[in-house]
């Protein structure tokens, strides 16, 4: 037993498209069409990789939100990362954000330029780094959602412990709640329910989303990332709204508990404090991002180097702002798969392995429309 | 980006650190963030760090959920 398998059991799969089917017939007799919002990236790839979209009945719709924390980073973040390799310090990195735009340049140009950018799989490599290098800086591209800050502020806490003092983060974390808040505030965006995110959710807990469904009337159901976990998501959204409710259903159970995780929470909370946060396409958002707090400066890249972040420029035709938000669909921008494509990509939602304007071309476009990109 | 599987845990390690493993292949695993990590708990991977452990009893209700509806069982049983 591995605990995945059994999540992708076909003959499940078979039986819950047909009950979804009758589900959208019942809601199609009521003359309704259900949006439904995901806004986790491994959401959005998993939908992609399974083929979901294409299983659910015509009114039902599965859109992507601002679920890929690399395709919200402003390219003004990037700029900066820039800046601090120019000045000589090594650039610790998820590999994600190699390829991502910044105003200019990328990191991948900044590195065959001669700066010294290090792909990491975990953010301990950072602390690794520095005691390797104890003459030069190393500088760690903290971004990511409530999953990955715990990991990523602990290398203060590891730094603290070992009286490392030549890491830094360069900070751009940020929350999911307050994102729900402005997407469910914009009249212009409908959204008729969440899928909410599966790991986010095991670090908040499943209470954090009952503000909304109070709110806004919007069914929130939390699943996992496996392919079974995502239809039987869909089948309980769609039983909400045929009952008309919007409340909160945990089926994540075996990971998310109603409180979250309190020791990733408390380790958060001892380093880090809400700041307004820029999200690219969305702008700022009040509290939506954390940063370091002023007590452990030394360990913020902006304020030890003096090079804070200010926001950058995206290209003019590039569209992932309203794609972020639901807005657009990958394949209604003019750019996509003409001139932005992963292996050129111009905007960080077809950069990103997990951003939306990536999956689509990798999952929804047929292959000789496909051509060189992978 | 929040991609994260379960592991199990074969050891702990002098250091406090785990040694998880999923299907042969192992992997150390920071556990600072998560309570009652010991051999045999699964954990959820995410950056080299567990973040949650995996509660089997729900696990285990979820997949024979999955298997009852497999068979065909009536709907009701899911929308409840």
């Amino acid at each position: 037993m591995n605990y995945i398998d059994g999540f992708r059991n076909p003959e499940v799969a078979a039986q819950f498209v047909r009950m979804i089917a009758e589900q959208g017939r019942a809601l199609a007799g009521q003359g309704r069409r259900v949006r439904i919002m995901e806004v986790c990236g491994s959401h959005t790839m998993a939908i992609g990789r399974y083929g979901i979209r294409q299983l659910l009945p015509e009114n039902v719709e599965l859109i992507s939100g601002p679920g890929c924390p690399v395709c919200v980073t402003d390219p003004g973040y990037i700029d900066t990362a820039i800046a601090l390799a120019g000045k000589g310090a090594i650039l610790a990195t998820f590999g994600d954000m190699i390829r991502v735009p910044g105003s200019d340049s990328d990191l991948t140009a900044c590195r065959s330029g001669g700066g010294d950018v290090r792909v990491c799989y975990s953010p301990s490599a950072a602390v690794e780094l520095a005691r390797a290098h104890p003459e030069r800086e190393v500088v760690f591209l903290a971004i990511g959602f409530e999953t990955t800050i715990a990991p990523v502020v602990s290398i203060v806490e590891e730094a603290l412990r070992a009286g490392v003092r030549n890491v830094s983060l360069l900070t751009a974390f940020k929350l999911v709640p307050p994102a729900l808040h402005a997407l469910l505030a914009d009249k212009e965006i409908k959204i008729d329910a969440f899928l909410c995110p599966a790991h986010v959710s095991a670090i908040i807990g499943s209470r954090a989303y009952e503000p909304f469904a109070a709110a806004y009337r919007v069914p929130c159901v939390i699943a996992g990332f496996e392919p079974l976990d995502i239809l039987y998501g869909v089948h309980g959204i769609l039983g909400q709204a045929l009952k008309n409710e919007a409340r909160v259903e945990n089926q994540y159970a075996r990971v998310v508990r109603p409180e979250g995780n309190p020791k990733a929470q408390a380790r958060i909370a001892r380093y880090l404090e809400p700041v307004d946060a820029s999200w690219r396409g969305i702008g700022v958002i009040p509290s939506s991002g954390l940063g370091l707090r002023t007590e452990f400066a030394a360990y913020d890249a902006e304020r030890k180097f003096g090079l804070p972040v200010r926001p950058g420029r995206q290209h003019a035709g590039c569209r992932c702002g309203d794609v972020i938000k639901g807005k657009l669909r990958p394949t209604a921008c003019a750019l996509f798969a003409k001139v932005c494509n992963p292996d050129q990509p111009v905007g960080p939602c077809m950069v990103s392995a997990e951003g939306t304007c990536a999956a689509y071309f990798k999952y929804t476009l047929p292959e000789e429309k496909r051509g060189g990109g992978k | 980006m929040c991609l994260a599987v379960p592991m199990k845990i074969v050891e702990i390690r002098a250091d406090g650190k785990g040694v998880a493993d999923l299907g042969g292949s192992r992997q150390v695993v920071d556990l600072s963030l998560v309570t009652d990590a010991r051999p045999g708990v699964y954990v959820i991977v995410h950056a080299g760090f567990a973040i949650e452990t995996l509660d089997q009893a729900e696990a285990d209700a979820t997949l024979a959920l999955f298997e009852e509806i497999a068979q065909g069982a009536s709907e009701g049983a899911v929308a409840e």
